[in-house]
């Protein structure tokens, strides 16, 4: 393998890995704010456990995605140089600005909420994990204005002295279109996860409880978690439908080739049908080969166009285009493929969507089961919504890197309404200094730490969820300067 | 006054302020052991960082995202060509922050033992190869006419850098025992005054001899000011150590830091990372700087919210002013691991 492949593998790796923590801290933090606002305006007990029990799984949780953000700040520079000179200018600066914004905020609250239970007034720190949620969504538009700009740049010029893309205008690159798209799809998405997540294990704790007795005292608290995790599904299912809806809209204009390749389009259509199921060599890209078993007529050029009949252009005729616009041959005279892998955004699309299924369904049978003020029991429920916790977490990796692959060969794809030099291949992105072996080993470093890390990770979230929700006394505020800490490491 | 300037000084603001704090941090990471005796007395010197340790390391992100939109070919040359030195840092920092956050969710000796040892040992690394880092970057390092380092990893091993590794090695210990000393009474308070104590001439002198050599090698003369300031500081800390006045010596430490960082910053400019190969190579500020409407743009973002960041951080190294002790600390109340049958 090349440094080309192997910084792929890496980058791949380490965001896949960091965006599997970020969606549950994003929707989380928010959640956990939402409960303990509960708490604070109503005073009752259940709503304090909650705020406990759920805020210590974020914390857990928190402490992996810090670490594994780290790398991602500095990957740009180790493995893609190249590509960091020639968007520098653009993309710096959304980067620069999350770290400013929004993770001193984060990090700053976060401490102050773990450590201030009882040094700080309740509604001070109430504010603390409003502080931080808000953090972690403004990290969330930054970084998403970031990757926004690699989908479509616009805001930029090419300067041929300097060689590199430079901003012109701030503000559009924050209000991309595509941004505005992605942000709100990523952040329901998030909120899916943690909605499941709150959702499947106080589903898991009431048939567990109403086990031990029907009228467990703890019933009552399980129920309301369940609901407010299927409230938050259901507000967050439709969110993503409606703004999945708005991108893949968008990216039918932007980019066209990642459309007809999520479909394994090979000839321009009209009123192209959306396939469930497909045979055929889509591992060997070659087109030819694809069936389509399962269709549904018009389904693709209506999520493209808006129109059952509309024309979806197939990736024969898009690789004409895009040779002429964007070269036919690399300097070195080898013939350039615009096609991205079939296999995966064909399946990674598919998955993305059909994932989210269980959610769907653990919130439809948890509103059926819990009306009436009835807990559940049944047992499969139970395990309808262990098996649905980790579904949000996988369909969100697949949306990205049907995202990430569908782009390729572009790390930067160009925008076809706006400058014609601002793009970039990936294999011209990657550093020209790193060497085979640095990247191996940091490859192979990488993966290993974040593997083991990532068995203590379950481990801790496995042993808390499974010991339930705390009842501790809620601290008292004190400025008493002897009194022992109310928390500590 | 010309933005790459501004920003050449606003980045040199930004590590000074990462390297203080997680500086300190660092410090009480290593001397957790020393000072701390038994779990108790590890969980006082952690606790002392325990709310801050988090928003300090941001000092170090909000640096690297600074060096991108203002000097993306610093950026790409700096990190690219120190990839070893820099995977090695950056290990550290993972597993240095799930271990700070672990080690008390299970409340079991051998569990919070073994995080302990990452804790302290993921402090030493950063602790000696940012300086190595900083101190490579003032000697030059052999960079080609496409601003791509070309000297691999063993190069970066030379006596000054090592002497670099060296005080920031000590800086930081130094720094984190004085830390510890304000911030803790009792036992492991006067564990840490004496740590403290003994640092504080091998301070002056490591980073003496340091501070002396880049002045001499690679420095001009105005830059002199920082060395002098440098070593008042660090006379001064020892001073104030030894008298028990430890709000004061952390002070004068921490100028000292910041007269190292001007030192650097100043001998570079206005290189950002000088080519041994021909100076003409040299990522100056000039060739490596963003436009200027990007400039202007971060200027405008760090004007309004670097003071922001200041006062809440501020804020919350006042919500948790008070000195911590072995009576503090309460008891372990997190899970135990589940009995195998
Ligand atoms: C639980 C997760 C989840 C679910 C159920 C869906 N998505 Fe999604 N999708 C994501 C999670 C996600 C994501 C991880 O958040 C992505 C990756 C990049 C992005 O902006 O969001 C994404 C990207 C993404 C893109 C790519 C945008 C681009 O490359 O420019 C499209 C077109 C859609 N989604 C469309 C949909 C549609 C039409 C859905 C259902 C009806 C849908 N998504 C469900
Ligand atoms: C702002 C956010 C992001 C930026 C700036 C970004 C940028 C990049 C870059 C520079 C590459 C390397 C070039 C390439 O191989 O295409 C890449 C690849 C990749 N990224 Fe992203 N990414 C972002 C978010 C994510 C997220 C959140 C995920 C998934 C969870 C992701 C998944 C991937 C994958 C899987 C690849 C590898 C694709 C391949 O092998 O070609 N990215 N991305
Ligand atoms: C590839 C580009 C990315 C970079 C450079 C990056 C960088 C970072 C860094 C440095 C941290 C640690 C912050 C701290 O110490 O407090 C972090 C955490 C975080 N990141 Fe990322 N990240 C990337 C992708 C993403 C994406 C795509 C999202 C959101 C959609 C995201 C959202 C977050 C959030 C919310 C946190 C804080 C919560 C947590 O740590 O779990 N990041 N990121």
């Amino acid at each position: 393998m090349d440094v080309l492949e192997l910084a792929r593998w890496q980058f791949g790796i380490t965001t896949v890995y960091h965006f599997i923590l970020v969606p549950l801290t994003i929707g989380l933090s928010t959640l956990v704010a939402i409960m303990q606002t509960a708490w604070v305006r109503t005073g009752k007990q259940k709503y304090y456990r909650l705020t406990k029990f759920y805020g210590k799984l974020l914390l857990i949780n928190f402490a992996l995605g810090i670490a594994t953000g780290i790398v991602q700040e500095f990957q740009f520079g180790m493995n893609w140089s190249e590509y960091s000179r020639f968007v520098g200018d653009v993309f710096g600066a959304p980067l620069a600005m999350e770290a400013l914004m929004a993770f001193f905020l984060e990090s700053t609250f976060l401490g102050l909420w773990i450590f201030g239970w009882d040094r700080l007034p309740k509604k001070v720190h109430l504010a603390t994990i409003w502080s931080f949620a808000i953090g972690s969504l403004l990290s969330a538009y930054f970084i998403i204005a970031a990757n926004s700009w690699m989908q479509h740049p616009v805001g930029a010029e090419y300067n041929a002295e300097t060689g590199r893309a430079e901003m012109t205008d701030i503000w559009a690159v924050l209000t991309n279109n595509t941004t505005l798209a992605a942000f709100p799809h990523v952040i329901a998405t998030a909120f899916l996860v943690a909605g499941t997540f709150v959702a499947g294990i106080a589903v898991y704790w009431m048939v567990r409880k109403s086990r031990e007795s029907k009228t467990h005292e703890d019933l009552p608290m399980y129920r309301t978690a369940a609901r407010f995790g299927a409230v938050v599904m259901l507000l967050a299912g439709i969110g993503v439908i409606v703004t999945g809806d708005i991108q893949a809209k968008l990216m039918f204009e932007q980019q066209p080739y990642k459309m007809a390749a999520a479909e394994g389009l090979c000839h321009t259509e009209e009123g192209a049908a959306f396939s469930l199921l497909t045979i055929g060599n889509l591992a060997g890209d070659d087109c030819g080969s694809v069936q389509h078993l399962i269709e549904v007529p018009g389904m693709l050029a209506f999520m493209a166009t808006g129109d059952w009949d509309g024309t979806v252009l197939g990736l024969d005729d898009l690789q004409e285009m895009y040779a002429e616009r964007y070269g036919a041959t690399t300097p070195d005279g080898e013939e350039i493929s615009y096609q991205p892998n079939l296999m995966i955004t064909y399946w990674s699309f598919r998955l993305m969507i059909g994932l989210a299924a269980f959610s769907a369904a653990l919130c439809v049978a948890i509103f059926w089961f819990t009306r009436k003020n009835k807990a559940i029991d049944q047992g499969w429920m139970s395990k309808l919504a262990i098996i649905s916790l980790p579904m949000p977490f996988l369909a969100g990796s697949f949306g990205w890197i049907f995202t990430e692959m569908g782009r390729q060969p572009f790390v930067v794809a160009p925008n076809p309404t706006g400058s014609d030099q601002i793009f970039l291949m990936t294999m011209f992105g990657v550093s020209e200094s790193t060497s085979v072996t640095e990247v191996v080993i940091s490859l192979t470093t990488f993966t290993l730490v974040y593997a083991i890390l990532g068995v203590f990770w379950f481990k801790l979230m496995h042993r808390y969820a499974i010991e339930g929700a705390p009842n501790p006394e809620p601290e008292e505020h004190s400025t008493d300067p002897d009194r022992p800490m109310s928390f500590a490491y | 006054m010309d933005l790459a300037l501004v920003w050449f000084i606003l980045i040199a603001v930004l590590w000074t302020g990462y390297l203080v704090l997680e500086g300190f941090d660092f410090g009480v990471g290593m001397l957790m052991e020393k000072v701390g005796k038994g779990d108790k007395g590890r969980r006082v010197a952690l606790n002392t960082i325990g709310p801050v340790w988090d928003g300090n390391e941001v000092w170090l992100l909000t640096a690297g995202g600074a060096m991108f939109a203002a000097f993306p070919h610093w950026y790409a040359t700096l990190f690219s060509g120190f990839y070893l030195p820099l995977l090695l840092i950056l290990v550290a920092l993972i597993v240095r922050a799930v271990a700070i956050e672990y080690r008390g969710k299970i409340n079991d000796d051998a569990w919070r033992r073994r995080w302990d040892w990452m804790i302290m040992g993921s402090a030493w690394i950063p602790s000696i190869l940012w300086g190595v880092a900083f101190a490579n970057i003032v000697r030059g390092v052999p960079i080609d006419e496409n601003m791509t380092y070309t000297g691999g990893f063993f190069n970066l091993l030379n006596p000054y850098a090592l002497l670099g590794g060296a005080t920031t090695l000590v800086l930081f210990l130094s720094h984190g025992a004085i830390f510890l000393a304000l911030k803790t009474s009792g036992e492991v308070h006067d564990r840490a005054a004496a740590v403290a104590k003994t640092l504080a001439p091998i301070a002056v002198v490591v980073a003496g001899a340091f501070a002396v050599w880049t002045q001499l090698a690679y420095s001009v003369t105005w830059t002199w000011a920082a060395v002098a300031i440098a070593a008042v500081a660090l006379l001064g800390s020892m001073f104030f150590g030894n008298q028990g006045s430890y709000g004061k010596a952390f002070a004068t430490n921490a100028v000292a830091i910041a007269a190292a960082v001007v030192l650097i910053f100043g001998s570079l400019y206005p290189d950002v990372m000088p080519s041994t190969t021909d100076p003409a190579y040299s990522l100056t500020l000039e060739n490596a700087s963003s436009s200027d409407y990007t400039l202007t743009v971060m200027t405008w973002v760090a004007v309004i919210f670097v003071p922001i960041v200041l006062a809440y951080q501020a804020w919350s190294y006042w919500v948790f002013r008070r000195r911590l002790s072995l009576d503090h600390i309460p008891e372990h109340s997190s899970l135990t691991f589940i009995k195998k049958k």
